[in-house]
C-alpha cells in the first residue's frame, strides 16, 4: 500500500475515472444512499456532525465548514437562504475539483442536497470556472439524471424541494473569491465585496447565504454515511479527514491522490509520485498549498507534514494541498515572478494597495530574474510586499505578497548572486537607475 | 447610546455609525479618498485603515467597519501611520505628479494628504502607467492618467444623478474609469463629478486652465438659474466670476449643484448692458444716465396711469421688484405682474403658490403625483431627491404630462387636463392610502387660459385625498423662476383691476410698458414705449425704447425666495459692468425724476421697508412648517378644456438671458437638448 490511507477509506472511488461517472455507476459505490434517512435525522443533527467530523474549507482558508454552516440563521424569515458551490477552480497547481465535476459528480451534488437541506435552502448555485467546459457538460448531464431520478427537483423523493443551477464564469481567477463570485453570479463585474456583512447574513441578492468549495461539499454525504468519527480519525487533531492533493512539477509521476491529512510531505511525493526528479537531494523547494502560499525548501520538506498546522508553523499554508514540486534546475526567482505576474493580471482593480502593489512587484521581479537590479531593491520589494499584506479588501493582496516574501525569506541568497553575476559581466555597472530608464 | 474609545478616549455614538464617523466625532480626522457621506460606501481607496479592538491584528478599512460598543479604536498607531504611508504610496507610484499644470492643485485631496502621509522621494523606478483620455463631454474634462480609482464618479452618477454613464472596466492596473465608446454623460448634475473627484483626473472643462484656487475670492450667494435657491459659492478674481461652486444646504440642494447654475458664468461676461441706451430713428444709441432716465420720465409723467405698467422677470432679486412695485403703485399704475408665463398662482393664501412639504420633506412622501412638471429639467437638484426616496423603496410616482425620463420609474397616469378631470381610481388611491402623500404642480400646468382651473381642480384632489393634513402639507408648487415666489410674497401682481403681464403686452393696452429684467414674455404686438432694465442684451432689450443697464445677480446683494418659501441672501460678488448700476437704485433716481421719489436711500432702508410691509422677508433661511390652509378654495372654478399638460421648461440650459449669453450652455443645450426635441418631432 502507498500512502497511509487504504483503499476502503477513499471517499473519492472514482477519482481517475476508470468507472462509470453516471448514477447508476455513482450509486453502486454508495453515493445517494441513505440519503433520505440522514436527511430524517433533522438539520441538528448533520451540522452536529459536519462539526464533530473536524472538517475544514477545502478552498484554501480551512475554515471550519460545519460552523460555516451553523451561522446561517436558524429560521428563514423573509429571503430566502442559499447554498452557493464555488467551483471557480482557478489556484495554479490545483486540480481535485476538477476531478470531482467530472468523475464523481454525483457526490458533489448530493453533497449540495444535504447542505442545503442543513441550511434550509432551495437552491443551490454551482459556480464553473470559465475554463471548465468538459466538466461543466458532465455536471450539467449529471444534475440532468438527479432530476430525471427525482433525487432533486420539486417533490423529489427526498422530501426537500431543492434546485441545483449551473453557472459557468467567465475565467477570471477573482471570481473564486467569495464574494466577487457571488457579484459575478448576480451578474456585475466581479470584484469582492466589503465584509462585513458577512455572505451568511447578506450574501447572493442580499439573502443569507453558504459559499463552500466543491470537495468540502462532495465529502459530506460519505462523512454522514460512515460518521463523523470515522472522518475525525484520519490526520492530527484540528487537522482531521482525507484530502485530495494534487501533486505537479518535478516530479516522476504528478498525479492526484486522496490521502488522509498530515501525511508527511515527502512520504506523498515519494511514495505516491515516484519521487522527485533525480532524487530527494535534488530536491530546491515546494510550493506546498497551490502559489498563493510561500514557497518552503527542501530541509523544511524533509519534516512538513501536509496539514494546516504543520505548515503554518513554517510560515506557509495548506492552501487547496496542490504541491508544486520545484528541483534544482528551478530558476525560483524567475518562476516567483511569473507567479507574480499572473497575480498582477488577476488583480480585480478595485482597491490600492493590490492594483498598484503587484505590478510594482512583478516589475521588480523580472528585472531581478535576470539580475537587473540593485541588491537594496530586495528590501525594497520586501516593503512593498508589506505594504501589500493584509491592506486589501480580500485575500489576493495577500497571495500576492506571500510567494514573494517566502522567496526573499529562504532564498535571498540566489537574488543576491543573481545581481552580483549580472553585474560581473557588465563593464561600467552605474545602478538600476540606467535599468529603469 | 453605546460608547467606544477612541485614542483613549471615550466617546457616545448613534448605532449603525462607523468607525470612521466615530474617530471623526471623537475630533480625530481619517484620510479618504473614496468614502463619501453621500455615496455608498466602497471601501477600495484603503486610506482610512486605523487599528481596532477587538479585531484581527491587521489595520482595518473605517469607512466600512460598523462601530461597536467598547470598541477600541486607533488612529495614529504606528501600524496605522505605517498603513496609510503604504497606501499612499501606491497611490503616487502611478501618479503623474503633474501638480504644476494641474487645475486641481490646491485644492487637491492627494496633494494634501501626501503632505501628511508622503515619502520624500519615490522608491518606483519603473515606467509609470499612462491612461488614454476620455471624451465625457462638454462639462467633464478628464486626465485618466492622474486616475486613482476611488470610484466616486462612478457611484454618483449612478446612485445620485441615476445616469449610470460612467464605469470601471478592466481590471488591476489596467482598470480605467470611462464611458461607454466615449459616449459623454448626459447628466444635468455631471458637474458635481469634478466636485467629488479627489484628484485632478475630472475637471471643470469650462473653466480649464482658468485659475488657481487660491487667487480666487469666494463670495457666498444663492443660485438663481432655477427656483430652488442653491447655495453657491461665488468665485471671482477681479471684475470677472470665475467659477460657482455649491456650498453645503441640507435643506435644499445637499452639496451637489445643476449643470447650468454652476457653469453658466461665462454668460455673466457676454452680451452684457454696459452703459444706458436710447432709441432714436428706429435705431438705439449710446447715452448717459441723465438723458435715459429723463427720457423714460418724461414718458411715464406723459401717460395716464391705467396705461402704464411693469413686469417683473425671472432673475430679479425683491428688493428691485419691490421698488418699482412701490413706484408703479406711487404713480397711480395697478399694472404691475411677476408672471411673465402668466401663471395662475398667486391668489389667495400663500401656502397656494408655495412648495408646501419644503424640499427636504419631499423625500418623506411616499406617494407623489408629479402634474405638468418636469423636475429633472425644472429643478435637477429635487429630481435627485425624488430619486433618493424613490430608491429607498418607499415611494412610489406618478404623472400627469409628456412621457419622460427621469431616472426613476413612475406610472404615467395621464397626457393632460382630461386625466385631471376624470383622475383613474387607481391614482386616486395611490395619494389617498398614502401616509404622506403629495401633489407637485409645476409651473406649466398653472399657465394658459385654463390654469386657474387646473389649480382649482388640484386643490380639490388635493382636499379630497388629504394631502394636507395634520403636521403634513404636501401640496406643493414648483416654480421654475428665481424671482417668482418673491414676487408674489410682495404682491407683486395685478391691483384691483389692473392688467395682467399678458393683457399688458397686447396692442394698444399700454403706452408706457417697464420691462424689470423680462424677457420671457413677446412685447412685439405692443406699440408702448419700452423700457428694459436688465443686464443683458436679450429679448427684451431688443425691443426696447430706452436701455437701463442693470446688474446681474452676481452683481448685487439682494433677496430671493425659493419654490419652498424660503428667503435667502445673496451677496455682491464683483461689480456691475461699465456703467450699469443696481437695479433698485436705477429705480431710485427714476423716482425722484417723475416727481415719486421712493422712501428710501439705501438698500438698508428699502430692506426694512420690505419687511415692514411683507414680514415673510424678514425671516432669513427660515422655512415655515406644514401649516394647513383651504386647499380646495385654490384658483377658480372652469372648464379644463382638452389641453396637454407639459412642462413650462423646453431647453432647461437657455433658460434665461444669462444662460442664453454663454457658450457652454449652449453647447449642453446642443448637446443634451437638441437631439431629444428632434426624437421628438
Amino acid at each position: 500500500m502507498a500512502g497511509l490511507l487504504a483503499d476502503k477509506d477513499r471517499i473519492f472511488t472514482n477519482l481517475y475515472g476508470l468507472h462509470d461517472w453516471g448514477l447508476e455507476g455513482a450509486k453502486s459505490r454508495g453515493c445517494w444512499n441513505a440519503t433520505k434517512d440522514m436527511l430524517d435525522m433533522g438539520r441538528d443533527w448533520l451540522i452536529t456532525n459536519v462539526k464533530n467530523s473536524g472538517l475544514r474549507g477545502r478552498g484554501g482558508a480551512g475554515f471550519s465548514t460545519g460552523l460555516k454552516w451553523s451561522f446561517m440563521p436558524k429560521e428563514v424569515k423573509d429571503r430566502p437562504h442559499y447554498l452557493v458551490v464555488n467551483a471557480d477552480e482557478s489556484e495554479p497547481g490545483t486540480c481535485k475539483d476538477r476531478e470531482i465535476m467530472r468523475h464523481d459528480p454525483h457526490l458533489l451534488i448530493e453533497g449540495c442536497l444535504i447542505a442545503s437541506f442543513a441550511m434550509q435552502a432551495h437552491a443551490c448555485y454551482i459556480y464553473l470556472r470559465g475554463e471548465y467546459v468538459l466538466e461543466r457538460e458532465r455536471m450539467e448531464a449529471a444534475v440532468k439524471q438527479a432530476y430525471e431520478a427525482r433525487l432533486i427537483g420539486k417533490n423529489n423523493v427526498h422530501g426537500w424541494d431543492f434546485d441545483v443551477y449551473i453557472h459557468h464564469g467567465a475565467g477570471a481567477y477573482i471570481c473564486g473569491e467569495e464574494t466577487a463570485l457571488l457579484e459575478s453570479l448576480e451578474g456585475k463585474k466581479g470584484q469582492p465585496r466589503l465584509k462585513p456583512p458577512f455572505p451568511a447574513g447578506a450574501g447572493l441578492y442580499g439573502c443569507p447565504t453558504t459559499v463552500n468549495n466543491v470537495e468540502s461539499i462532495a465529502v459530506v454525504g460519505t462523512i454522514l454515511r460512515r460518521g463523523a468519527d470515522w472522518f475525525a480519525g484520519f490526520g492530527r487533531p484540528n487537522n482531521t479527514g482525507t484530502k485530495l492533493m494534487s501533486i505537479s512539477g518535478h516530479v516522476n509521476r504528478p498525479c492526484n491522490v486522496e490521502e488522509a491529512m498530515s501525511i508527511p510531505l515527502r512520504q506523498l511525493l515519494e511514495e505516491h509520485c515516484g519521487g522527485v526528479r533525480g532524487g530527494w537531494g535534488n530536491l530546491k523547494a515546494v510550493i506546498p498549498g497551490g502559489v498563493s502560499v510561500p514557497l518552503i525548501t527542501r530541509e523544511m520538506s524533509e519534516v512538513a507534514l501536509m496539514d494546516f498546522d504543520s505548515l503554518r508553523e513554517m510560515k506557509s499554508g495548506l492552501g487547496t494541498a496542490a504541491v508544486i514540486v520545484m528541483d534544482n534546475d528551478t530558476d525560483l526567482v524567475k518562476a516567483i515572478a511569473r507567479i507574480s505576474y499572473f497575480y498582477k493580471h488577476e488583480s480585480c482593480g478595485q482597491c490600492t494597495p493590490c492594483r498598484e502593489g503587484t505590478g510594482w512587484m512583478w516589475r521588480v521581479l523580472e528585472r531581478m530574474a535576470v539580475g537587473e537590479a540593485d541588491p537594496s531593491e530586495i528590501d525594497l520589494l520586501l516593503d512593498v510586499a508589506g505594504q501589500v499584506e493584509g491592506h486589501t479588501i480580500c485575500a489576493l493582496g495577500d497571495a500576492a505578497a506571500w510567494p514573494v516574501q517566502g522567496l526573499i525569506r529562504h532564498f535571498r541568497h540566489e537574488i543576491e548572486d543573481r545581481i552580483s553575476d549580472y553585474r560581473s559581466r557588465r563593464a561600467n555597472f552605474a545602478g538600476h537607475a540606467i535599468a529603469a530608464e | 447610546m453605546p460608547v467606544a474609545k477612541v485614542n483613549g478616549v471615550e466617546v457616545e455614538f448613534e448605532p449603525g455609525m462607523t468607525v470612521l464617523q466615530v474617530a471623526e466625532r471623537a475630533g480625530h480626522e481619517i484620510p479618504r479618498f473614496c468614502y463619501h457621506e453621500r455615496l455608498s460606501i466602497a471601501g477600495n481607496c484603503r486610506m482610512c485603515l486605523v487599528e481596532v479592538k477587538p479585531g484581527p491584528p491587521k489595520p482595518q478599512a473605517s469607512c466600512a467597519l460598523p462601530a461597536a460598543e467598547n470598541q477600541e479604536i486607533f488612529t495614529d498607531t504606528p501600524m496605522v501611520k505605517k498603513a496609510r504611508e503604504g497606501v499612499m504610496e501606491f497611490l503616487l507610484i502611478n501618479h503623474p505628479l503633474d501638480c504644476p499644470i494641474c487645475d486641481q492643485g490646491g485644492e487637491c485631496d492627494l496633494q494634501d494628504q501626501a503632505m501628511g502621509y508622503g515619502r520624500d522621494g519615490s522608491r518606483y523606478a519603473e515606467n509609470k502607467r499612462a491612461v488614454e483620455e476620455k471624451n465625457m463631454g462638454p462639462t467633464i474634462k478628464t486626465f485618466m492618467t492622474r486616475c486613482i480609482q476611488c470610484t466616486r464618479c462612478v457611484r454618483f452618477i449612478t446612485e445620485v444623478a441615476g445616469v449610470p454613464d460612467i464605469g470601471m472596466i478592466s481590471r488591476g492596473e489596467d482598470a480605467e474609469i470611462t464611458t461607454y465608446l466615449e459616449k459623454s454623460v448626459d447628466s444635468e448634475l455631471s458637474g458635481n463629478v469634478n466636485d467629488l473627484c479627489p484628484v485632478g483626473a475630472l475637471t471643470h472643462r469650462p473653466w480649464s486652465f482658468q485659475y488657481r484656487p487660491w487667487e480666487l475670492k469666494r463670495t457666498e450667494s444663492i443660485d438663481v438659474m432655477d427656483a430652488l435657491g442653491s447655495n453657491i459659492s461665488i468665485q471671482s478674481r477681479g471684475p470677472e466670476v470665475i467659477r460657482i461652486l455649491p456650498r453645503v444646504h441640507e435643506g435644499i440642494n445637499e452639496e451637489w449643484l445643476a449643470d447650468r447654475s454652476r457653469y453658466v458664468t461665462d454668460g455673466l461676461q457676454a452680451r452684457r448692458l454696459d452703459r444706458p441706451y436710447v432709441r432714436e430713428d428706429g435705431k438705439l444709441r449710446p447715452a448717459s444716465w441723465d438723458e435715459a432716465l429723463n427720457a423714460v420720465a418724461a414718458k411715464l409723467k406723459a401717460a395716464k396711469p391705467e396705461k402704464i405698467g411693469v413686469i417683473a422677470g425671472d432673475l430679479q432679486d425683491a428688493e428691485s421688484m419691490k421698488a418699482a412695485l412701490d413706484l408703479f403703485r406711487a404713480l397711480g399704475s395697478a399694472n404691475t405682474d411677476c408672471r411673465q408665463d402668466g401663471s395662475a398662482a398667486g391668489v389667495g393664501a400663500r401656502e397656494g403658490w408655495l412648495f408646501n412639504s419644503g424640499l427636504q420633506g419631499i423625500e418623506q412622501a411616499d406617494s407623489i403625483l408629479l402634474v405638468g412638471t418636469n423636475p429633472r429639467a425644472e429643478a435637477p437638484l429635487l429630481n435627485a431627491r425624488i430619486r433618493k426616496a424613490w430608491l429607498a423603496g418607499k415611494t412610489r410616482v406618478g404623472l400627469i404630462g409628456e412621457q419622460l425620463d427621469l431616472t426613476y420609474d413612475y406610472d404615467l397616469i395621464g397626457r393632460g387636463t382630461k386625466t385631471l378631470a376624470k383622475l383613474p381610481k387607481a391614482a386616486v388611491d395611490a395619494l389617498s392610502n398614502a401616509e404622506r402623500p403629495a401633489i407637485v404642480v409645476g409651473a406649466g400646468a398653472l399657465t394658459g387660459p385654463n390654469g386657474a382651473a387646473v389649480l382649482n381642480a388640484l386643490g380639490k384632489l388635493a382636499a379630497k385625498v388629504g394631502v394636507v393634513r395634520d403636521g403634513w402639507n404636501g401640496f406643493n408648487v414648483l416654480h421654475s423662476a428665481a424671482s417668482r415666489v418673491g414676487g408674489l410674497d410682495m404682491g407683486f401682481v395685478p391691483a384691483a383691476g389692473g392688467l395682467s403681464a399678458h393683457e399688458m403686452v397686447q396692442k394698444g393696452a399700454l403706452d408706457v410698458l417697464f420691462l424689470l429684467g423680462a424677457d420671457e414674455i413677446e412685447t412685439g404686438a405692443s406699440k408702448a414705449f419700452k423700457v428694459y432694465l436688465g443686464s443683458h442684451g436679450d429679448r427684451g432689450a431688443h425691443g426696447a425704447d430706452v436701455i437701463l443697464p442693470g446688474a446681474a445677480w452676481t452683481e448685487k446683494p439682494g433677496l430671493y425666495v425659493n419654490t419652498e418659501g424660503r428667503v435667502q441672501m445673496a451677496e455682491r460678488a464683483v461689480f456691475p459692468k461699465g456703467e450699469a448700476k443696481e437695479d433698485w437704485a436705477i429705480l431710485r433716481a427714476l423716482s425722484e425724476r417723475v416727481g415719486a421719489t421712493l422712501p428710501y436711500d439705501t438698500l438698508d432702508q428699502l430692506r426694512a421697508r420690505l419687511m415692514a410691509d411683507h414680514p415673510t422677508f424678514g425671516r432669513i433661511d427660515y422655512l415655515a412648517p406644514a401649516g394647513s390652509f383651504d386647499v380646495a378654495s385654490l384658483g377658480a372654478k372652469g372648464e379644463l378644456g382638452d389641453t396637454a399638460l407639459r412642462s413650462s421648461v423646453v431647453d432647461p440650459y437657455l433658460m434665461n438671458p444669462i444662460a442664453r449669453a454663454s457658450a457652454t450652455m449652449a453647447e449642453l443645450s446642443e448637446q443634451r437638448v437638441a437631439p431629444a426635441l428632434m426624437a421628438a418631432e
